[in-house]
């Protein structure tokens, strides 16, 4: 069975662009025939993980891949990493600077809403190297 | 599928087969080929934009003209409020109401009156407990259009109300039932329409199993007749009053159905671009704590609609001063029967952009679609009928275009056709080179041999 591959790549340093890969996979995701709720789910998380990437990490690199069972997206950045996982996933916590939350995010909602709209959903981060978030919404 | 009705047309006379239109309409819906524009009749959500760019004129809204009055024992025009918009120096709308039933109606219902109704079922509508937020207005038939073709998950929140316009038709219906003793089906009700998705929405109408609205005529069309008809001067004693105030004229441009409300949660996006813009977001969960939005096609509005006159900015001016002196509603307290107001047919999501019923292999031609679409040069001139190199692929794949039709592609493979034939011409063996001509063959031969 045939999978279809997107890639993605993320400027660190344009707000405005940031929701372009989401809205790129949720065109596809339509003219497949995915179902709507589906479609929602994949590109509200992929929005919040490219905002993410944006704020926190100078952009990355996502790669997504679709087949019939899911849609499997991963966020890798070479970003500072994540202290505590375990605090970031909480609402409310965030690290995003006052510039940023100034302009409407960092609200503290970002993993949150990913793991929120994903059917799986695992962080591998390095402390100075980097962030791979890979999550899954099954079809 | 079903059939589909659409008011946007086009006249093939006219049609140079330019891309203009292809290029501007929101849902890719129009492509040219053999030379002249093709509207994909599931994805026109009859929005106007093809006309208001068409140079040709060649892209028409279909309509009814007023002598469609005769068809009718008795008939009742529905005036959208956009049409006071349309008149200089108009200090009432009575005017207006007067001059309607000199060209030939026998009765005057206003759409504004009707917009009141709806903006009090609304209100309350909203006030119910668990109704999923932000509420999206129905008003606009191409947004609710684009909605069930593109944003399936918005479905649930548009307003399951019917348009002013429909619910107009309905209470004048009956009233004049009531009043004539006519059969409903020899009582016209005429909208006077500032655009043609209002035309569709009367023939194939959303939300609701049939209309009540009988024909639809555009304000261009009435304009210069009303015009004609209507005194300033007192002379004629007027026959129609107001019947609505404040908040039902200001339907007529844009926020004017959101201030209605009377809640300031709202977002009101006028303009199809803007419009998609704010469904894409809303779609993503993007907006928090919002009530209500209001989204219109057309910018500014209904002033906006490609069947108006005037100017859509200075419309709204004129809008502003006719309203200053009306009173805030005159139908606040009217409270019309449910089956006026509610809707009877739920929308259903119209997944018109879906490559393939078969996921396997609705795959399979995205994959060939995105192979197609790198293969091409990027430009989205619209030289291949499609508005963008990605149209184009996806009609390759739908089987309705061939990459052949990319210009430059053609150029390339003129290119290497001429390449290739002058490869083949240096490899012609030396035996049969030249032997096309005898003579030359032997004057060469005869050359060599000195």
């Amino acid at each position: 069975m045939s999978i279809l591959k997107l890639h993605y790549e993320i400027d660190g340093e344009d707000f405005t662009r940031a929701g372009e890969a989401s809205a790129s996979v949720k065109k596809r995701l339509r003219q497949l025939g995915v179902k709507p709720d589906a479609t929602r789910k994949v590109s509200i998380a992929l929005y919040e993980g490219e905002i993410n990437m944006v704020i926190h990490a100078h952009g990355g690199d996502i790669d997504v891949e679709i087949s019939p069972e899911a849609v499997r997206m991963v966020l890798a950045d070479r970003g500072p990493g994540i202290e505590n996982i375990d605090q970031a996933m909480k609402e409310g916590w965030s690290t995003a600077p006052d510039e940023v939350r100034s302009l409407g995010f960092g609200a503290g909602m970002g993993l949150p809403n990913m793991k929120k709209n994903s059917d799986e959903m695992q962080i591998e981060t390095v402390l100075g190297k980097g962030t791979t978030v890979t999550m899954a919404v099954y079809l | 599928m079903n059939t589909f009705f659409h008011s946007v047309r086009l006249d093939r006379e006219k049609c140079k087969g330019c891309i203009n239109c292809i290029k501007r309409c929101p849902t890719e819906a129009i492509r040219v080929r053999d030379g002249k524009a093709m509207i994909i009749p599931e994805r026109c959500i009859d929005c106007g934009e093809c006309i208001r760019v068409c140079t040709h004129h060649a892209k028409k809204a279909t309509y009814d003209h007023l002598d469609v009055l005769r068809q009718y024992e008795y008939t009742i025009a529905l005036p959208a409020p956009a049409l006071y918009a349309q008149f200089n120096h108009l200090e009432d709308v009575e005017i207006v109401l007067n001059a309607l039933l000199e060209i030939g109606f026998d009765a005057v219902f206003e759409v504004a009156k009707a917009a009141e109704i709806v903006s009090d079922a609304t209100r309350r509508y909203m006030a119910q407990p668990g109704i999923p937020k932000p509420i999206i207005s129905s008003a606009c038939p191409a947004v609710t259009r684009l909605i069930r073709v593109r944003f399936p998950n918005l479905i649930d929140q548009i307003l399951p109300l019917n348009a002013p316009v429909e619910v107009a038709a309905r209470i004048a219906r009956e009233e004049a039932v009531q009043k004539t003793g006519l059969p409903p089906e020899k009582i016209g009700t005429v909208f006077i329409s500032p655009c043609p998705a209002k035309v569709t929405a009367a023939k194939m109408p959303l939300g609701s199993s049939h209309s009540e609205v009988s024909a639809v005529v555009a304000i261009s069309d009435v304009y210069p007749r009303l015009l004609k008809a209507m005194h300033t001067d007192g002379e004629v004693s007027p026959l129609a009053a107001p019947q609505a105030g404040k908040i039902g004229v200001s339907w007529a441009s844009s926020s004017g159905e959101a201030s209605a409300l009377l809640n300031d949660n709202y977002l009101a996006a006028d303009g199809i671009e803007n419009v998609i813009r704010v469904l894409e977001d809303l779609e993503d969960e993007k907006f928090e704590h919002l009530d209500f939005i209001e989204l219109n096609a057309c910018n500014a509005g209904c002033i906006g609609g490609v069947l108006t006159v005037e100017n859509p900015y200075i419309a709204r001016t004129k809008l502003k001063r006719l309203r200053k002196y009306l009173p805030v509603s005159l139908n606040h307290a009217s409270c019309p029967e449910q089956k006026h107001l509610k809707w009877d047919a739920p929308l259903e999501y119209a997944p018109v952009m879906k490559l393939d019923e078969d996921f396997a292999a609705a795959m399979e031609k995205m994959s060939e679609m995105e192979r197609i679409e790198a293969s091409l040069p990027g430009l989205d001139c619209g030289s291949c009928g499609a508005p963008t190199c990605r149209a184009l692929a996806e009609d390759v794949v739908r089987g309705s275009a061939s990459p052949d039709a990319c210009i430059y592609k053609f150029r390339e493979s003129i290119s290497s056709l001429i390449d290739n034939l002058q490869k083949l011409n240096n490899c012609i063996p030396s035996t049969l080179r030249g032997s096309s001509s005898v003579e030359e063959t032997h004057s060469k031969k005869g050359g060599e041999l000195k």
